[in-house]
Formats: structure tokens, C-alpha cells, sequence
């Protein structure tokens, strides 16, 4: 009898794995969605239990059918894939919970087993991406979630899904590759590909010249993926021309992970020395995160449509996460890390809040939302107070992590950075208000007289996300203090 | 670095010369082609490019495929299976057998009279060829040590790193997959559009 509580990192990820060719061969529009749903709660169940164990006893390292490491593949939970892990199974759960009816809408019924085989794909892309400890197996993780997301995008019903869908594929392929090339590289300096093992290998001080292109392609791979701020040129499509469940889900987690890859390459690979003192990556992480904020939210003011503008801010709010990152501190790393969960579920539950226009009125064009505010009140009070964590008012998530930007910020010395995060949030001010004022207080336009409240279904999902983004802006152990525990041990780990 | 690199050396890199070549092809094509299916095709060598890069750095210099060669599973110093001129010692041991083997043998065909001419001439071509070095089996005792020598290189032979190569199947699969995505997509939007130039159908988008 194999103890059963011991395999639980694999099956958080062979579970979707497995349960996706099941969908399809069982077909099906109910069945198929039960067992998604019933897979995506039990992985959640799984990482949060995961999450606890590595709270109590330390990191889990799960050797795959026995083979030692480095010569085979192992998944490490530790406290930062752990923390990251959970939310990401958690969001993966709630939208696929809330996702019913929307789904139903958006989706011709005859693809709906495919959708959520699909759906299953890409979460076990994601969630792999983060367990694995073998650096070619992130790769492979990376390729599973992106051609899911690809598929899962080009379903869309505007004719233009397709189109985004195969630029997100090219630019995303062109990311991927040169991450390869750069896992490659390092193979070749260190004849190893568990991360751990290279890290041990790799001599980062007389590296040269191969070091430094392995850093650049894998770098610059990642940010293909994060989509910062000069390579997001396939976000905004992507995110509009999405059914609005996939947007939720990719929004809320895929680039989250890719930041999330980032901190692991620069933290367990190539150590913040290298990246950040022989290399200045960290001005320019400072320096790119800025020019992206404020580009990305003042082009996301100009947007018509929400899903759109909420794909700009995006785009913005990725910049704050590598601020962070690039402030090269305990506070800094974990203020990054903690946006990244508090950015997903904003913008989990802000993209669910259109995906609830979406099904009611047919559009999510600012136009036809006018004064929805009225006939779907709990839907907009969702998108405003989700909103309202976007800018980073106090007692919502977002202010938790913005402050602690804030105050690492200063403590690294930079004050214009402190400065010009403030003057950015004026801009989410901007854009967030523009949506609130068109559903409270401008006449409604015919579709949204015409339009009745969500059904439950979708609401009390949508409202569980958005009463997270207030509990963990007033109660922040869990969420402020775990990422407090990642980023201490990434620090601590990196000076060993 | 490039700077102390002579010629010799960057010809024998050769192969990375390759791999960028293809490499910025792919690339460029990507970039710089309107047609849906050219970018394909350039993705295609894009990734292409990277399974040569891994198949490269996985090769040892007269490294063979890291399959296990016959002679390994026999033991040493049965030299039977590989024929080499140092192992003429052995083969002579072994052809005292043939010898007992062959006589009866090549006797019953030529009874039979089916074209037993070859076959005689074939067995004493092997006598022949086996008897010169017989003689000198007491004289040279080095060619015997040197024979035990190759059959343990045989057995402890070079070999290629078979990891890279077997990552580049995973990425060639990774490859299969997106590029049937790929054209999976472009057959969708020819339908919608009915073009697959990127302009025109951005210009279209861009009047409705």
C-alpha cells in the first residue's frame, strides 16, 4: 500500500492530466463539467494541503518513480510554489465553478467536452510549471499551458478569436524556444537539468559569455510570456476576443506563473548576485515596470471596451509585480509576491464580474454597459469594489501589497519609485472610475434596461473572489505573511 | 573570445553556424512575413534550429549512438563477430573448428553438384587467409594483447549523450503540436476572412 498522503505532489498534477483525455472520450456537456469541477476542486484540496505540510515540516521533495535527483525528475513544494500553487488551483476551481452558464453562452455546445479537457490541460500546465524541479520539465509544462491557452482563446465567438489566438501562439512559440535555448545553454555548462543541481554546478562568477546569452534568452522568453510592457503586444487581443471564463483564468493565473518562473530562474538558478549586481537587471526591471505602468494604464484609459481595458491593466499591474522583484529586497520580493496573488484574484473576479455583462447584455462595449449599474446591482457593486482593489484603495487586497511596494521601496533608497507608484495609481483611478461613472450614472443604454441580474450560479463564485480581495486586504497572515515566508527563503536559500 | 578564435576553430564550430543561420531565418521570417503560413514555416525553422543546437551539444567527437554493440553480451576475447586484422589470432583458433566443420561440408556439396565451386573456393579462401597468421601466433604475442585491448574498448566504447536528443523528441512533439495549432487556426481565420495576409485582414478589421 503506497502511503497515500506521500504521492500527494504528483497528483495535483497527474489528476488534470489524467481527467482531460477522460472528458474527451466520455463526451458529454454535464458529465464532462462535473468531473472538471470535481478535479479542480480536489487538486485545490490537494495544494492547500500540500501548503500546510510544507507550513509545518519544510519543503516536499517527490522523487518520480524513485530516480534520485538530479538524474530524474522531482517536484518541489516549498514555501513559494506552494503559496503559489494554492491560489492557482483555487482560481482554476472558482472560475470553472463559476463558469457554468457563461460557458453555456459563449461556447457551441457541441465543443463543451473539448473546452474542459482543454481547461484541465492548461491547469495542469500552470500548476506544473510550478511544482516541477527539473528546468526542461518547465518547459514542457510551459508548451501544455500555452497550447491549451492558445485553444482555449481562439474560442471565442468574435471572428477575431482565431487571429489573436495565432499571434499569442507566435510571439508565445518565440518565447518558449528561447527558453529552450537557454535550458540548453546551461545544460551545456553544467550537464545537468534539475534546478538545484545547476544551481550547485554552475560557476556564475567565470561563467563569460554563455552564462550571460542563457540569461539573456531565458529572461527575455519569460517576459514574452509575462507580457512586459514592450513584448505585451499579444495580451490585449488575447484577453478581449477570449470567452470570458478562459480570460478570467488566464488573466488571473498564466502570466502570474511566468513571474513566478522568473523569481525561481533568478533566485534558484542564476542567484540575485549575478542578476542584479554583475548584471544590472535590476534597474532595468525598474526601469521597464515604471514605463510599462504608466503606458499600459494610460493607454487602458483610452479602451472602449472593459475586457480591453482591463487587459492594459494587465499589463500595468505586471509591472508592479517586477518592481518588486527588481527592488532586490526581503520586503520588495515579497510585496511582488504578493501582488501576484492579490492581482489574481482582482483580476479573476473583475474579468468574472464582465463575464457576467457579458452573458446578460451580449457586450462588454462601455456603450452598452451605461447604467447596468441598475439593472444588475450586484454584479457592478462586484466590478467596483473589485475596482477599487485595482487602484489599491485601503481595506481592499491591492492596497495591502501596494503599501508594502511602498515601504520596501523607500527602504531600498528610491523614493522617485515610491513617487511615481503613487502618481500610477492616479491613472487606475482614471480608468476604474471611467467604467464605475458609465454603470451608475449615465442613462442606460437599451441592452442594459433590458438586462436582469446574473444568475446565482455565477454570483456567489464572483462574490467569493471579491470577498477574498477584502478579507485579505483586512487579514493579511495568510496571504502578506506566507509571501513574507517565500521571499525570506528564497533570500536565505540564495546566500547559502 | 572571438578575437583568439582562428579559422580552424570557427569552421569547426560549423554547426552552431548552422543553428544561427537557421535560427535568424526562422526568425526573420516570423518577423518580417505578412502570410500566415510563412510565419508558420518560419516558426517551424525557428524551432528547428534548436533541435540541432541540442543534437550538437549532445555529440562527442567519435562518439557513436549509445547502443549497446553485440560483442558486449558475448564476453571478451570471442573476437567471432568483430573482424579486425589483430584478431587474427583468435580467428585462427576459431578456424581449427571451422576447418573439422567445413571439411565434411564442403565434401556434401560438392556431391551434390548444385554450384558447390564457390562455396569450396569461399572456405579455402577463409583457410588461406587464416593459416598466415596462425604461424605467426607463437612469434607475436603483442598482437594478442592488443586484441584484448580493442574488445574492451568495443565494450567501453565512446558514446554520444543521448540526453539531448531525447529532450529534442519531447521538443519535436512540442513542435508537431503547435504548428498542427497553428494551421489548425489558419484554416479558422481563412474561413472567417477568407485571406491568410495578416495586413489585409487587419485592414478589414479595421473598416468594420
Amino acid at each position: 500500500m503506497i502511503d497515500f498522503v506521500s504521492q500527494l505532489p504528483i497528483l495535483m498534477i497527474v489528476l488534470p492530466l489524467v481527467t482531460a483525455p477522460i472528458c474527451v472520450l466520455l463526451g458529454g456537456r454535464q458529465l464532462t463539467y462535473i468531473l472538471a469541477l470535481i478535479v479542480a476542486w480536489c487538486v485545490f484540496a490537494i495544494s492547500l494541503a500540500c501548503l500546510i505540510q510544507v507550513n509545518q515540516s519544510g519543503p516536499i521533495h517527490y522523487e518520480i518513480g524513485n530516480w534520485k535527483p538530479p538524474y530524474g525528475i522531482e517536484y518541489v513544494v516549498d514555501a513559494l510554489s506552494g503559496f503559489v500553487l494554492m491560489f492557482v488551483s483555487f482560481l482554476g476551481a472558482i472560475v470553472l465553478t463559476y463558469g457554468k452558464a457563461s460557458i453555456d453562452k459563449e461556447i457551441p455546445h457541441s465543443k463543451h467536452y473539448l473546452f474542459y479537457a482543454t481547461y484541465l490541460l492548461c491547469m495542469t500546465g500552470l500548476m506544473g510549471m510550478c511544482i516541477t524541479g527539473d528546468l526542461f520539465n518547465v518547459f514542457v509544462f510551459l508548451e501544455i499551458s500555452s497550447l491549451s491557452s492558445y485553444a482555449l482563446i481562439s474560442l471565442g465567438k468574435s471572428r477575431r478569436a482565431p487571429l489573436a489566438a495565432l499571434q499569442y501562439l507566435i510571439l508565445g512559440t518565440i518565447g518558449a524556444t528561447f527558453l529552450l535555448i537557454g535550458i540548453g545553454l546551461l545544460y551545456q555548462m553544467t550537464g545537468t537539468l534539475n534546478m538545484a543541481d545547476i544551481a550547485g554546478r554552475l560557476d556564475v562568477e567565470n561563467g563569460g559569455r554563455t552564462l550571460l546569452v542563457a540569461f539573456a534568452f531565458m529572461t527575455i522568453g519569460l517576459f514574452i510570456k509575462m507580457a512586459v510592457f514592450p513584448l505585451h503586444t499579444w495580451l490585449p487581443n488575447a484577453y478581449t476576443y477570449a470567452p470570458s471564463v478562459v480570460t478570467a483564468f488566464i488573466a488571473a493565473t498564466a502570466t502570474k506563473i511566468s513571474v513566478y518562473a522568473f523569481i525561481r530562474l533568478i533566485y534558484g538558478i542564476f542567484t540575485p548576485d549575478f542578476a542584479f549586481n554583475t548584471q544590472p537587471l535590476d534597474s532595468a526591471l525598474l526601469a521597464m515596470s515604471l514605463i510599462g505602468i504608466f503606458i499600459a494604464s494610460a493607454a487602458a484609459i483610452y479602451q472602449s471596451d472593459v475586457k480591453r481595458l482591463l487587459a492594459y491593466s494587465s499589463i500595468g499591474q505586471i509591472g508592479y509585480m517586477l518592481l518588486g522583484i527588481g527592488l532586490v529586497s526581503v520586503g520588495g520580493l515579497a510585496g511582488g509576491i504578493v501582488h501576484m496573488f492579490n492581482h489574481a484574484l482582482i483580476k479573476g473576479g473583475l474579468f468574472m464580474a464582465i463575464g457576467c455583462f457579458a452573458l446578460r447584455i451580449g457586450s462588454v462595449k462601455l456603450d452598452d454597459l451605461r447604467g447596468a449599474g441598475k439593472t444588475m446591482p450586484w454584479t457592478s457593486l462586484a466590478f467596483t469594489i473589485g475596482g477599487l482593489g485595482l487602484i489599491g484603495v485601503p481595506l481592499t487586497a491591492g492596497f495591502i501589497s501596494k503599501w508594502m511596494l511602498l515601504t520596501s521601496s523607500f527602504e531600498a533608497g528610491r523614493p522617485q519609485v515610491a513617487a511615481m507608484m503613487l502618481v500610477s495609481s492616479l491613472l487606475a483611478v482614471v480608468y476604474v472610475w471611467k467604467v464605475v461613472e458609465t454603470l451608475y450614472f449615465a442613462d442606460p443604454s437599451d441592452a442594459a434596461a433590458k438586462a436582469k441580474e446574473a444568475p446565482m450560479s455565477m454570483l456567489v463564485p464572483l462574490y467569493v473572489v471579491i470577498a477574498a480581495t477584502v478579507v485579505f486586504g483586512v487579514w493579511t497572515d495568510w496571504s502578506a505573511g506566507l509571501a513574507q515566508q517565500a521571499a525570506e527563503f528564497l533570500f536565505t536559500g540564495a546566500k547559502q | 573570445m572571438i578575437a583568439q578564435m582562428d579559422i580552424g576553430q570557427a569552421l569547426g564550430l560549423y554547426n552552431y553556424w548552422v543553428v544561427i543561420f537557421l535560427m535568424m531565418t526562422g526568425f526573420y521570417m516570423v518577423i518580417a512575413r505578412g502570410n500566415l503560413i510563412k510565419t508558420i514555416i518560419g516558426l517551424n525553422i525557428f524551432q528547428t534550429s534548436v533541435v540541432l543546437l541540442y543534437v550538437t551539444m549532445g555529440k562527442v567527437k567519435g562518439g557513436t549512438a549509445p547502443i549497446m554493440p553485440l560483442d558486449v553480451g558475448h564476453g571478451h576475447g570471442h573476437g567471432h563477430d568483430s573482424h579486425g586484422h589483430e584478431e587474427a589470432p583468435h580467428h585462427a583458433a576459431d578456424a581449427a573448428d571451422h576447418t573439422m566443420l567445413q571439411h565434411p561440408l564442403s565434401g556434401r556439396v560438392g556431391e551434390a553438384e548444385e554450384g558447390p565451386a564457390s562455396s569450396v573456393v569461399d572456405a579455402s579462401g577463409h583457410f588461406t587467409g587464416i593459416s598466415e597468421p596462425s604461424v605467426q601466433l607463437t612469434g607475436f604475442e603483442d598482437a594478442a594483447h592488443s586484441h584484448a585491448d580493442t574488445a574492451h574498448q568495443a565494450a567501453e566504447a565512446i558514446y554520444s549523450n543521448p540526453l539531448p536528443s531525447v529532450l529534442m523528441l519531447t521538443a519535436i512533439v512540442v513542435g508537431v503540436a503547435t504548428t498542427a495549432l497553428a494551421l489548425a487556426l489558419t484554416v479558422r481565420i481563412r474561413e472567417e476572412y477568407g485571406t491568410i495576409e495578416e495586413d489585409e485582414i487587419l485592414e478589414m478589421d479595421r473598416t468594420a
